[in-house]
């Protein structure tokens, strides 16, 4: 059995050492380029949303690279990823690929239940092997995402920030290749100290937070790049949602001592009281908390079409005029243009700019 | 004398402001691109050059959708998007404006402003029905010089009603008005009307837009599309005598603005512009699966930039340099 799985963001680093962890063969798909994107526009419904066509490519770049079978996650309520799956299943069969399709589904009450698909699917594995899988898988994760945090923090202000991307790249394959956690961590460590050691000459121009559907905010593919262009704009920008923060929430239940979207979602109230799907009140939770925290802005980000970032974008001009803070609202999909997105970030920044200056004139 | 040049490169024209050190327009320029931004931009300083021989320049700023390629070519102090530029330029002539309506020749844009500083805008992002180059289509096929389009709309005492939600839908609906025998001039008020409603509907739903308010860029030419916007609105719209090159004088502003803080222009002469052979080539890169389309833009035989790598190891070959910081 060779598994693939899709793309999203840098949790590949993570889902290869859990599936290895496993005893199975791991084929990670390509990194999401252009030629996966134009694979999954073509076999995808046009009126899909563009993780189901990103996830399409990935797919066939994974089967063509010798996959058999893929491991994806389902889901449920009014986001139309819990049914993603099967649409991707037919899609592929009807291209004549030949493979299994393993979904692995939320667990609805009991962690364990999440536990035995994960075990289900390794090959000889024991309990304690399993959970061994599942730690450094953990441990990786949360690494990759600090340290994608400290770019995050470094890019706006370092001389040569083209410079700490090919830091942060490689401190990723060390934390790739690392084998145990305290390898993990050191990789970690070293990857951070190495970004502090840059060059630094500036403060950054606005502090902006990113809102808005997962998959979009942890896929650079799927938003134009968003976090790095800001970031080389001078941004310096906070992500609502991240990986371990969700697995966290969402599978076991906000036990853990890691960053928990709880706060922000009490923040939601009296703006949005509802589930509504998705992430949508995560986006307007968020968008109170840093409006709040003194940000200078928020950007909400989602592919198009989605459902409940257009309810949470309903709520967000009350959101942005009762807490103060300047919200700007963009979808993407494969027609999204790079200068479009690029004059409405540089205006953004501006408008955020001249507001501060303004306010510090007064 | 000493001049600032704002230059605003679009995807229908081109614009040239000269102001002197106080900000006043000594110089207004109108080109058509043509799809050739290098000439055009070549064209319009010589242009100014011709008419000004005595003049230096103490600084450039460029702006719209080719902004960057004129900063390359000509070196430009300040390189700035098409929005923070036309709010620049409303607040010089209308200092207490709230509300700016802007529509070009493919973009159209909301511009909301407090006090002198934005807040809000809104760009059209699928559709660009209401804008310049649709108008001139529209004029065309009614063979009706786009000059007269607005004032043909004036002379209509009933207007007819035509479907504007889509540019394509609009033109069928016209034809359809046409067929049925509808004066040409009811047609016209009412293609007006329906591009300002598919504007106030799209680009500015959901902003709060106050007095003054201020209609500019190419498409403000159209006397029936003020019309139109004041139906709509309730509110009075006002036109700058400047208002089709209101996006270069406002990087003309900013180039003024620029300069009093920095010494010295980067400004690389006329005989830099003017004199050497330009060329743009783009070329597939094929270093990774995205494949990115890479422009190089060469003066003769020296390579001024690249653009379009992602990754950006094309840009960050030519210098170490960051980027300026709006680009």
């Amino acid at each position: 059995m060779k598994v693939t799985f899709p793309h999203m963001g840098r949790a590949w680093i993570a889902i290869k050492s859990l599936f290895e962890g496993l005893n199975l063969e791991v084929v990670v798909p390509p990194p999401c380029s252009r030629r996966t994107l134009e694979l999954g526009v073509r076999h995808s419904p046009e009126f899909a949303c563009l993780p189901l066509k990103i996830n399409v490519g990935n797919f066939i770049e994974g089967l063509k690279a010798g996959a058999d079978t893929i491991v994806t996650a389902g889901g449920w309520g009014p986001c139309r990823f819990g049914y993603y799956a099967q649409v991707q299943r037919d899609i592929l069969t009807d291209l004549g690929y030949q493979f299994d399709l393993i979904v692995l589904e939320a667990p609805d009450s009991r962690l364990s239940e999440l536990a035995n698909q994960v075990r289900a699917l390794g090959v000889n594995i024991s309990y304690a092997g399993m959970l061994r899988a599942i730690y450094r898988a953990w441990e990786k994760l949360k690494a990759v995402d600090e340290l994608e945090e400290s770019l995050r923090y470094c890019l706006p202000r370092v001389t040569r920030p083209a410079e700490a991307e090919k830091v942060l790249h490689e401190g990723l394959q060390a934390i790739e290749a690392a084998v145990t956690a305290r390898e993990i961590r050191q990789a970690l460590k070293m990857g951070r100290s190495r970004l502090e050691g840059l060059p630094y000459n500036r403060e950054p121009v606005a502090r902006i937070g990113l809102v808005g559907e997962i998959y979009t905010l942890l896929e650079p593919s799927s938003n134009c790049e968003i976090e790095r262009k800001l970031g080389y704009l001078g941004a310096e920008v906070h992500r609502a949602v991240s990986m371990p923060q969700w697995i966290n929430d969402h599978l076991l239940g906000g036990i853990l001592r890691v960053d928990s979207s709880q706060e922000a979602l009490e923040c939601a109230s009296p703006y949005l009281n509802d589930w509504v799907g998705g992430h949508g009140r995560e986006t307007v939770g968020y968008s109170v908390k840093y409006g709040r925290e003194g940000f200078d802005g928020v950007i909400q980000i989602g592919p198009l079409t989605c459902m409940p970032e257009i309810v949470a974008q309903a709520v967000l001009g009350q959101v942005s005029q009762k807490e103060g803070i300047p919200v700007m609202t963009m979808y993407f999909d494969e027609q999204t243009g790079e200068a479009g997105v690029m004059t409405r970030l540089e205006a953004f920044l501006d408008m955020v700019q001249r507001r501060k200056q303004f306010a510090a004139a007064r | 004398m000493k001049y600032y040049l704002g230059v605003d490169i679009g995807s229908v024209s081109s614009n040239f402001v000269l102001t002197n050190p106080r900000g006043e327009v000594v110089e207004a320029i109108y080109l058509r691109t043509m799809g050739n931004p290098v000439q055009a931009v070549r064209q319009g300083l010589s242009m100014v050059m011709k008419k000004y021989p005595e003049t230096t320049i103490r600084g450039i700023g460029t702006t719209g959708s080719a902004r960057r390629l004129a900063a390359v070519i000509m070196g430009a102090d300040v390189v700035k998007n098409e929005i923070t530029a036309h709010a620049v330029a409303a607040s010089k002539f209308y200092p207490e404006v709230r509300t700016v309506v802007e529509i070009g020749g493919q973009d159209s844009k909301i511009i909301i402003l407090r006090d002198g500083i934005v807040v809000d805008f809104a760009m059209n992002t699928v559709c660009a029905a209401g804008t310049g180059s649709f108008l001139d289509q529209q004029a065309m096929r009614l063979d009706i010089p786009i000059e007269h389009f607005g004032r043909q709309a004036l002379k209509s005492k009933q207007l007819v009603r035509i479907a504007g939600r889509c540019g394509v839908f609009a033109e069928s609906d016209m034809i359809h008005k046409q067929q049925m025998g509808y004066p040409v001039e009811d047609i016209i008020a009412g293609l007006c009307e329906a591009l300002a409603r598919n504007f106030l509907n799209n680009v500015a739903k959901g902003k709060d837009i106050q007095e003054p308010v201020v209609f500019q860029g190419g498409v403000a030419a159209n006397m029936g599309m003020k019309q139109a916007f004041e139906k709509l609105l309730g509110k009075p719209v006002m036109v700058p005598q400047q208002y089709h090159v209101m996006g270069a004088l406002g990087a003309a502003i900013l180039a003024s603005e620029s300069i009093t803080h920095r010494k010295g222009s980067r400004f690389k002469g006329c005989g830099f512009v003017l004199e050497g052979d330009f060329t743009t080539r783009s070329f597939e890169c094929n270093g990774c699966p995205n494949m990115c389309e890479v422009v190089t833009i060469k003066r003769d035989e020296e390579v001024l930039a690249y653009w379009g790598d992602r990754c950006r190891r094309w840009e960050a070959s030519l210098t170490e340099q960051r980027p300026a910081l709006a680009w």
